[in-house]
């Protein structure tokens, strides 16, 4: 007896060409993150509203540190801003992992991977765009309150420099946020690890005080900072005219220009990526 | 001719073993039961068919396709229910489902019209554009049905789809799968309620620990067993002796293949026997010895007969004993990719 075993539907299954799909299953995926953002805003919220405390409250703390004390005579609030832009960012981005946690919690990770994706990658490239999208719309929120507050706005060109560190930024902290959502067990430890990470970081990078005031092992730490490297060329930004070419950072190891503060980020994201690859691919497999 | 073709599955967590050299034919077209205690292999069995996991040993085969390598052919193919429904809290049914339908690549239009039908058939219209987190269990059971059948798949398989369900979603559910396997798809579910094979099911196995125990049709596996079943008391409540007296007196009757006597429900004695034409017998035989009838049923061998038979306990036991064993944590860390 023949039976016609492989008798897929071809009218309901399309069999439009794998971009398609992909595009299809990854709009579906970024989709559903956001209407879940719109309906339980509190992060989109607090994300803003942390590091606008901290801009506020920090800014206050020190506005009357003596002129000429910061580089180039700048006022406090102004050194502050680039630094509380790419926390924003930074923040934003560390917490790329945690819907997808929860969906390996819940099981509906299950669901997605029971269906017949073209490529699980959609479920990575859905979180990138989603988290991408948030980080960034956070920061420009803060851009444009500290710009409220009398702490500058860079021009046109410069506007494109601060988005383009911070995307680089976003990318190289999303890839490591999503790496530990698939390698740590649980959402508690994801918190825990988030949650150790954030102020550390933010405390030995240029954020707060420059390179000059710190004693050299932390001036080390502070130069090896990622944050540095993004928080440097958009200080320059707010400064003036841009010039990538600039010496931006007096490291213990030597001058950092701004191109290589750049080539740093975009290194640090691809590095990322790749060594996350496998485990995402063990994982989805 | 077999849709499904399960080849000596092995497959452990860690040390414990979940699959033993289980082999299992479902053919195309039929409503197939797996009946099993919980922890007997059901869900791993069904997620190994749904592609989420791997046997350590053993050929896995879906309408000729190789489940190891053709995974997103067997996934087109297959409609999966998990038994512990995942759904997103935050979306409304309808999102949920559009959600699933572009992830079968369905065309939008088309998807639509789909998710209408399944509205319609699984009676959601009154709550599917409703937050997914307001759902009853049943809610979610049909809710989680209609992704599965999206896009029409050729095998749905289903683990424990009624567990603690309300009647109404169970008998909507029941209909549903009822319609399918008239309509040509094959649907594969597991259960711990006998009554729910005995309901549905063209044919069925039984697992346990891991194994195939017995198969064929509900009818066939009760014929097999042989013998009606009748309970038969001499009055109310009898006491140890008596019974035992009794027993003494029918054992040797022609036709009488077992006797037990039941003392949790009042020394009544359970009976095998050949067939109808013996139970007059029993009754002269007890009226001669001064002890006439006070209560006699008879009835067919059940599933839970066929279930003992095979397993030497009834279906019940066998929870209870493998409750104790399972490492819920062990499972959890399982299914978490």
């Amino acid at each position: 007896m023949t039976t016609p075993l492989l008798q897929i539907d071809t009218s309901q299954v399309s069999s439009r060409g794998a971009l398609t799909e992909i595009i299809q299953e990854t709009t579906a995926l970024t989709r559903r993150l956001f209407v879940q953002l719109k309906r339980r805003p509190s992060t989109l919220i607090a994300g803003v509203l942390q590091p606008l405390i901290w801009l506020i409250l920090f800014g206050a703390l020190f506005s009357k540190a003596p002129e000429g004390l910061l580089p180039g005579g700048m006022s406090y609030g102004r050194f502050l801003g680039a630094g509380v832009i790419v926390f924003t960012a930074f923040s934003g981005a560390l917490n790329a992992g945690l819907p997808v946690m929860f969906d390996r919690e819940f099981g509906f990770l299950n669901r997605l991977l029971v269906a017949p994706l073209r490529s699980r990658s959609s479920i990575v490239f859905a979180s990138v765009i989603f988290i991408t999208t948030l980080s960034l719309v956070q920061s420009l929120a803060i851009m444009v309150t500290a710009a409220l507050l009398g702490y500058g706005w860079p021009g046109a060109g410069g506007l494109l420099l601060v988005l383009f560190t911070l995307l680089l930024l976003v990318f190289a902290v999303t890839a490591l946020s999503l790496g530990l959502a698939f390698a740590l067990p649980g959402h508690i430890e994801l918190i825990a690890v988030i949650f150790v990470a954030n102020l550390p970081l933010l405390f030995a990078s240029t954020a707060l005080a420059p390179l000059s005031f710190m004693p050299v092992w932390m001036g080390w730490l502070a130069a090896l900072n990622p944050l540095t490297f993004a928080i440097e060329p958009i200080r320059a930004a707010y400064a003036g005219p841009l010039d990538l070419s600039l010496v931006l950072l007096d490291a213990p190891y030597g001058s950092v220009t701004g191109q290589t503060c750049l080539l740093v980020l975009t290194g640090l994201t691809v590095g990322l990526f790749l060594l996350i690859r496998p485990l995402l691919n063990r994982k989805l497999s | 001719m077999s849709l499904i073709v399960l080849d000596h599955l092995e497959k452990s967590y860690g040390t414990i073993p979940a699959l033993r050299d289980l082999s299992l034919q479902v053919p195309e077209g039929c409503l197939y039961g797996l009946l099993g205690p919980n922890g007997a292999g059901k869900t791993t069995t069904l997620r190994i068919l749904a592609t989420l996991l791997a046997p350590d040993l053993g050929d896995v085969r879906i309408a000729g396709l190789d489940a190891l390598k053709d995974q997103r052919d067997i996934r087109r193919l297959i409609g999966y229910v998990a038994q512990e429904v995942a759904i997103d809290k935050i979306l409304t049914g309808r999102e949920l489902l559009e959600l699933q339908g572009d992830l079968y690549h369905l065309r939008p239009k088309q998807r639509n019209q789909r998710i209408d039908e399944l509205i319609e058939m699984l009676g959601m219209d009154p709550w599917i554009d409703r937050r997914c987190g307001t759902y009853s269990g049943g809610m979610r059971r049909r809710l989680d049905l209609a992704a599965g059948l999206l896009h029409r798949p050729q095998l749905l398989i289903l683990d424990e789809p009624t567990v603690g369900l309300d009647i109404e979603s169970r008998a909507v559910i029941w209909n549903v799968l009822r319609d399918l396997r008239d309509q040509g798809t094959t649907v594969l579910l597991s259960t711990h309620y006998l009554e729910e094979v005995e309901a549905l099911a063209d044919r069925m196995a039984i697992i346990d620990a891991g194994t195939v125990i017995a198969e064929g049709t509900p009818n066939e596996l009760k014929k097999r067993l042989g013998g009606d079943r009748v309970t038969l008391r001499v009055r109310e409540f009898s006491n140890e002796q008596e019974a035992e007296t009794i027993r003494d007196l029918l054992q040797p009757l022609d036709g009488v293949q077992n006797i037990v006597i039941n003392r949790s429900q009042g020394h009544s004695l359970n009976l095998v026997v050949d067939g109808e034409a013996v139970l007059p017998r029993l009754r002269l035989c007890l009226e001669e010895a001064g002890l006439p009838v006070f209560a006699l049923a008879q009835s067919k061998p059940s599933l839970d007969d066929v279930y003992l038979q095979a397993t030497g306990r009834t279906l019940m036991d066998a929870e209870l004993a493998i409750a104790g064993q399972r490492d819920p944590k062990q499972e959890r860390k399982q299914a978490m990719r």
